[in-house]
Parts: structure tokens; C-alpha cells; sequence
């Protein structure tokens, strides 16, 4: 079984044809954070139907379930995939990873906030990392290029306080 | 031409096939150990830049291919998906979700991948992702305006900075290559068990001047619109595939037969086209040839599209470029609409009352003018609907 990880130019490389299949077939890009908001806007429409009106960012997919989005789909594929990957590369475990300084506890508060903090990110930005930076620089949109440099270099900013997390 | 969706490939089959493509972005993801937020995190402590350099290969590789592949007419640009910029929120969520970078250990991706291998703090992480954006929906109200403003649309970075798409990616690959190498040297001084140790250095060079050489490509490659134009325009292409010819009388006497398998095709520029045009004429921009707009104008291939402009070569050029795009059944107006202009419609009599060949065109002539007019008259002013194709919207931002 082999363990240690893929190159990561190689692994860039294949990711980047991965991104360049999705524009072809589809025209638009790959996403994360959009399956999250379908997510959210399906429990809510469920759970509190009455509650969305007035509310625009709960009316974005009328009539279809907002369930039934291309995203949702390709996320459930990317959970497949990587569960195929640890198996192939024998990484499953029930873990939780932390810095050496932090107790697993305070890692999951952290994890929440980071979370949280993603999400809301995310919605301004019209999409996270992979949406809004990755995509969007293969389509060299200004704006999604504006977030990755916005992202790393807050991360970069703040990373000094937060280093007891990690290290 | 990509893409294929929703021509070749439906919304439903587009649906199983986005699942594939996750499967494939999963498994590059925690393959390249994106599924681990200790090794997504040292690229805040300089001791792990695994997440620069694959996300930065995967964004020239991605970006790279999306050029070439519209410089080839295989993919259209002006179609695709290009993020919107929302300038301020644009700011302003990155730079959130770079905070949650640090705190969280993971962005929405990788968190899905860490937890498919059964990482409790990725599935906390999604948790987290979840009330987040529950949150941001609750008081979407509030920040709307915020969120809505410095709407700039889908503009491009080169278009910004003013320069062609290729001469930005060039910047850019040269940019990544650089960053790769420094970030290494970095890596290696920072943490002794540096992943960059086994790495094949040789290989590395070997591929950095690879894709630098391809940046240079990317930059001196003419795009796809500039080249298949000026192919249309020369005169070696008009030798080797000739169009045929109408002439003013053909077309005037079809016209007054309202002859059902012709079409006049307008190719002048809008604001001419808009003043005076033919009966019945499609007004189709030569620029507009290039997407799906006119598709079912021009692909009626037992219908002779009959291109017109002022002279001859404009419509030459128009008229080779259509059969470039693949449209067949194409023919111009001979010495185009300013001869129809002065021969049908401003008939002169013939000098000598001798030849009768002579007085029957006249004869027909002042017929067709007179109808004509009338038709022109009686069409409602410009033909030309807008025929907009409009860009996808997809991705996160939806």
C-alpha cells in the first residue's frame, strides 16, 4: 500500500485538466462552498417554509429542488473520490488532527469557527477557494482572482497569531 | 465546440456527469494530501507549500488550456463562466475566508476530502461551513447592498490591466515558477523533513522550463477571432475557395418572387445596416458569427445565404469567414449594394433605343425598384432582432 502523497506539481497538473474538463463540458468551473448554500437553502425551504420570503438569498433556485444542483452532485463525488483515495493510499482513520500545543478539543471549537467563518466568506465572494479563486483563475476573472490574492494574504496576515494552533 | 453543455450534453446527464468530475477532484485532492489540515496549514508557517504549489499548477495548467483551446475555436470564450466581480464583497470575503483558513485548518473542498478519510475536524469544519452560511443567509437583508455593490460584471483581470489574455498567463506562469522555486528554498531552511527534499530536482527544471516555453506560447498566440478573420481577408484564401456570385438582377427579380430559399445576410456594421437594407435581410454583424447567436440563420444549408455589404470585399471577407465557421450554401451580391443601389434601384434607360435586351432589363428594373421600395417601406424599420446569447452562470456564485 502506498502512503506518502502524490507529487504535487503532478498532482496540480492532473487537478488542473480535472478544472479544464469541468469548463469544457460544462462552461463553468469547479465549487465547494455552492453545495454548502444548496444545502442550506433546501433545510431551510424544509424545515421553515414560510420563513424565506422577503429573503432574496433564499430564492436564488425557484421551482427545482435546490438539492437537485450540479454542485451537490459534484460534491458528493469528491467525498466519494477522496474515501477511494484513502483507501488506495491507506489513510482512513477517525481522527482528529491538531498541533502538538492544543488539545483535540479546542481544535474542533476552531474547526467550527473556521467553518463558520468560510461560509459567510464565501457567500460574499460568490464562491471559496475552489469557486471563486481556483476557478475563477483559470477563467482569469478579476474578481476571483482579487479573492485568492484576499484570501492568502489575510491567511498570511493573521497566521502569526494563530500559530500556537498549528505548531 | 465545448461547451457542451446544454447542446450535446443535457441538464440531467450533466448532473451524473458533474459527479465523475468530483470523483476525479476528490481524488487529486487527498492524493496531493489535501486531506489533511496540519499540511494545508504549513503554508502559513512556511513549512509545507504543498497547497501553493499544487493549487498554482492547477490554475496555469486550467488557465493555460482554456486559452488554447479558445485560440483553437474549440471552446467558446465568450460563453463560459467568468466569475463576477463584485469588487468590495469580492475583498472582504476573501480575506474572511482566509481567516478561516488559519483558524478552521481547511477551506470547503479539502474539508469534504479530510472528511471522507475521517477527519472529525474536517466534518466539524462542514458543520461549521454550514451555520455559516445559514448565518450569511439570516442576515443577507442587512449586508445586501454591500454584498450587490461595485458591480463590475465579468470582466477579466488582463481586460484590467489591458493586455491580452496570454500576455497575462505568461505573467503569471513566470510569477508561479518563481514563487516554486523561492517557497522551496524557504521550505527546506524552515522544517528539516521538508517534503521538497525528494523531490526529482532535474525533472522539476526540466518541467518549469516546459511550461515557462508554453507561456511564451500562450502569449504570441494570436486568438482565434484575429486569426480565422485575417484568413478571411486574404486574398490567397479568396483564390483557393472562390464564392459564387449574384448579381443585382438575380437577386432583385428573388426578391419580388419572395423566393423562399434565400436569405439576405446584412453583414455590414450595425449602425449601417440599421439605415437601409434589403427586404426581408438579416442584419448579422460579422463579429457575431463567431457564437451560437445566428447558429439557426446560418446553418439552413438548403437556403442560399446571400451576405451583402457596400462592395464586394466586405462581403468576400464576410462570406469566407462564414464557410471558415463551417456554414455552407454561401454566395455574395456581385459589386454589392451600391451596385444594386444604382442599377436596380435607379435604373437609367439605356443609352440607344437599339439593343431590346437592353430596354427588357430596364423594363424589369424600374418593376423591381418600385416593388422593392415598397417592401422596404412596408417592413417594420430595422429586421435585426437582438439575438444575445448569454453567458453560463454557474459555479459558487450562482
Amino acid at each position: 500500500m502506498k502512503t506518502s502523497y502524490m507529487n504535487p506539481y503532478l498532482a496540480g497538473f492532473f487537478l488542473g485538466l480535472v478544472l479544464l474538463a469541468t469548463i469544457f463540458i460544462t462552461g463553468h468551473g469547479l465549487g465547494a462552498s455552492g453545495a454548502l448554500k444548496s444545502v442550506v437553502v433546501a433545510t431551510v425551504k424544509a424545515v421553515a417554509p414560510g420563513h424565506p420570503a422577503g429573503n432574496e438569498f433564499y430564492h436564488s433556485t425557484p421551482g427545482t429542488s435546490p438539492l437537485k444542483a450540479w454542485l451537490v452532485f459534484e460534491i458528493l463525488g469528491v467525498v466519494l473520490g477522496a474515501f477511494v483515495s484513502g483507501v488506495i493510499s491507506n489513510r482512513l482513520t477517525f481522527e482528529t488532527e491538531h498541533g502538538p500545543r492544543i488539545a483535540g478539543r479546542t481544535r474542533l471549537g476552531m474547526a467550527l469557527i473556521g467553518g463558520a467563518l468560510f461560509g459567510i466568506g464565501a457567500q460574499f465572494a460568490r464562491g471559496c477557494t475552489s469557486g471563486a479563486a481556483l476557478s475563477g483563475m483559470a477563467v482569469l476573472s478579476f474578481g476571483g482572482i482579487l479573492t485568492m490574492f484576499a484570501i492568502f494574504g489575510a491567511a498570511y496576515g493573521v497566521a502569526y497569531f494563530f500559530r500556537k494552533l498549528w505548531n | 465546440m465545448g461547451p457542451l453543455v446544454p447542446d450535446i450534453i443535457t441538464d440531467n446527464l450533466n448532473l451524473i456527469i458533474g459527479l465523475f468530475l468530483g470523483v476525479a477532484f476528490g481524488f487529486v485532492l487527498e492524493q496531493a494530501g489535501f486531506s489533511s489540515s496540519r499540511k494545508l496549514t504549513g503554508l502559513f508557517y512556511g513549512t509545507d507549500f504543498t497547497v501553493l504549489r499544487v493549487f498554482f499548477t492547477a490554475g496555469i495548467t486550467a488557465m493555460a488550456g482554456v486559452i488554447l483551446l479558445g485560440s483553437f475555436g474549440l471552446l467558446d470564450l465568450d460563453i463560459i463562466s467568468i466569475n463576477p466581480t463584485f469588487l468590495y464583497a469580492a475583498l472582504a470575503g476573501g480575506a474572511i475566508m482566509g481567516v478561516g483558513f488559519v483558524v478552521g485548518g481547511y477551506c470547503p473542498g479539502t474539508s469534504f476530502c479530510g472528511a471522507a478519510i475521517g477527519k472529525i475536524d474536517a466534518m466539524v469544519f462542514i458543520a461549521g461551513g454550514y451555520l455559516g452560511v445559514l448565518l450569511f443567509g439570516e442576515m443577507f437583508p442587512t449586508v445586501q447592498n454591500f454584498y450587490m455593490s461595485a458591480a463590475l460584471g465579468d470582466i477579466t483581470f488582463n481586460s484590467v490591466l489591458g493586455i491580452s489574455p496570454g500576455l497575462f498567463a505568461m505573467i503569471l506562469i513566470a510569477a508561479a515558477v518563481l514563487a516554486f522555486a523561492v517557497t522551496t528554498r524557504i521550505e527546506l531552511r524552515v522544517n528539516p523533513g521538508s517534503p521538497a527534499r525528494s523531490f526529482p530536482v532535474r525533472y522539476h527544471r526540466l518541467a518549469a522550463a516546459g511550461v515557462l516555453a508554453v507561456g511564451i506560447v500562450l502569449a504570441v498566440l494570436p486568438d482565434y477571432k484575429t486569426r480565422l478573420i485575417s484568413r478571411a481577408a486574404s486574398a490567397s484564401y479568396d483564390s483557393a475557395h472562390p464564392v459564387p456570385l449574384i448579381s443585382s438582377d438575380e437577386l432583385a427579380f428573388r426578391i419580388i418572387d419572395h423566393d423562399p430559399n434565400i436569405r439576405i445576410i446584412d453583414v455590414r456594421s450595425k449602425t449601417d445596416s440599421t439605415k437601409m437594407s434589403l427586404p426581408g435581410a438579416v442584419a448579422i454583424p460579422v463579429m457575431s458569427m463567431f457564437g451560437k447567436e445566428w447558429r439557426d440563420v446560418l446553418a439552413q444549408a438548403h437556403i442560399k445565404k446571400i451576405f451583402v455589404a457596400d462592395g464586394e470585399s466586405e462581403e468576400k471577407s464576410a462570406a469566407h469567414l462564414a464557410v471558415l465557421l463551417g456554414y455552407e450554401n454561401v454566395l455574395i451580391l456581385r459589386e454589392g449594394l451600391d451596385d444594386f443601389a444604382a442599377s436596380v434601384m435607379h435604373p437609367r434607360p439605356p443609352a440607344s433605343a437599339g439593343a431590346r435586351g437592353d430596354q427588357d432589363v430596364y423594363r424589369f428594373r424600374q418593376k423591381a425598384s418600385a416593388q422593392i421600395a415598397v417592401m422596404i417601406r412596408e417592413q417594420k424599420a430595422p429586421k435585426a432582432t437582438e439575438h444575445i446569447v448569454k453567458r453560463i452562470v454557474g459555479g459558487c456564485g450562482a
